[in-house]
């Protein structure tokens, strides 16, 4: 129990403190992890990061569950998974709560979403462009890439669709 | 009692849609952007896409993943409280499950390259796909003169200097109440 409640408590704080999401958490996450409570060597974080890259969702949950489970089993991935929302969870219920009192009554949360609405395009633009910068390496890349425009402009299909056409070519493509 | 059941069911579509989304978020938070769009704006019509717009940035301004944030967010404005843990539930099991199986096999598991083949293709197609979804989005955001400029100067900030997004967010927030309100009340005085 006493596992459980360590894990849950260090992935709380991991939660807590991440600003910024993804990999901005990682030094935060390798510290409770591997320094404060040794439940990791080195080499192991390094292989989490690795089966992170590789599965779907978020760094942090990824690692809690890996971090959780080798600590004490399910019961531990649950525990250190629980604990590594639970930080966004009563935030962003405890904001969505304000705005929505607000919105209705004061003007100014008009005025403000409408204010850094472009500022969430210029973020995600610059995600893209992080992404593109580590992965348009070449042609086999960017035939992928035009494959998946035309995919989804031209023929109008599903992303999920999109993406797994892109996993498969992956496979087939790299030796 | 019709009620409640009709309730369950919709709790249940979003668990399986968020669960959808959770499962193909591969290669960073930002990759859940495009499937969200489609699932939730286009196919069915939970948000606007204003309100989708809003929800992301509130999202990444404040801790925890982008992902989490977003999803409890949609949950809890689809269905209150209870709809924020089953969005939640939805969005991290597919991460959960995959981890488990993983770490249980964990010491057969030294070649992952199939799955890295597999992800050298996926990361140029969600490149596109986020990029695609920018600009989907571009027209509900930049409106006016004032919304292009501060488009630029977030870029810049967000790109060359590396700037916190909530920094930017909360300035221009704020920012954007002081213009609204000064014009607000320079048009009643013209009224009067």
């Amino acid at each position: 129990m006493i596992e459980n409640i360590k894990l849950f408590y260090a992935f709380f704080k991991i939660g807590l403190f991440g600003f910024g999401g993804g990999y901005a958490m990682l030094p935060l996450i390798q510290k409770e992890v591997v320094e404060i409570n040794k439940w990791l060597s080195f080499k192991e974080f390094m292989d989490v990061l690795a089966i992170s890259q590789v599965t779907p969702g978020p760094i942090s949950v990824n690692a809690a569950t890996f971090v959780g489970f080798k600590v004490n089993g399910v019961l531990g991935s649950f525990s250190a998974t629980l604990g590594v929302s639970m930080p966004s969870f009563v935030i962003i219920l405890f904001l969505a709560y304000i705005i929505k009192k607000f919105s209705s009554k004061i003007k100014a949360t008009d005025y403000f979403f409408q204010a850094i609405r472009p500022v969430v395009i210029a973020l995600i633009l610059q995600a893209a462009i992080s992404i593109g910068k580590n992965s348009l390496t070449g042609f086999k890349e960017l035939g992928i890439a035009a494959a998946t425009f035309i995919g989804i402009y031209v023929l109008k299909i599903h992303p999920i669709a999109v993406i797994f056409f892109s996993a498969v070519m992956g496979v087939l493509l790299y030796h | 009692m019709v009620s409640l059941s009709k309730d369950f069911i919709f709790l249940l579509k979003m668990f399986f849609t968020f669960f959808k989304i959770g499962a193909f978020t591969l290669g960073g938070g930002y990759a859940m952007i495009p499937l969200m769009k489609v699932e939730i704006v286009e196919k069915n019509k939970w948000l606007k896409e204003e309100e989708f717009i809003d929800i992301i940035a509130v999202s990444q301004s404040v801790p925890g993943a982008v992902a989490i944030n977003t999803s409890v967010y949609i949950g809890y404005k689809l269905r209150g409280f209870i709809g924020a843990v089953f969005a939640l539930f939805g969005t991290v099991l597919p991460s959960f499950l995959s981890i488990l199986i993983i770490a249980y096999f964990y010491k057969e598991v030294k070649k992952i390259t199939y799955f890295n083949r597999a992800f050298k293709g996926v990361y140029p197609s969600i490149l596109v796909l986020i990029l695609c979804a920018a600009f989907s989005l571009w027209e509900k955001a930049l409106k006016d003169y004032t919304s292009y400029v501060i488009f630029i100067i977030s870029f810049i900030l967000l790109f060359f200097f590396n700037l916190y997004p909530g920094i930017l967010i909360l300035l221009f927030g704020i920012f954007g109440i002081i213009k609204g309100s000064y014009e607000n009340w320079k048009r009643e005085k013209e009224y009067d």
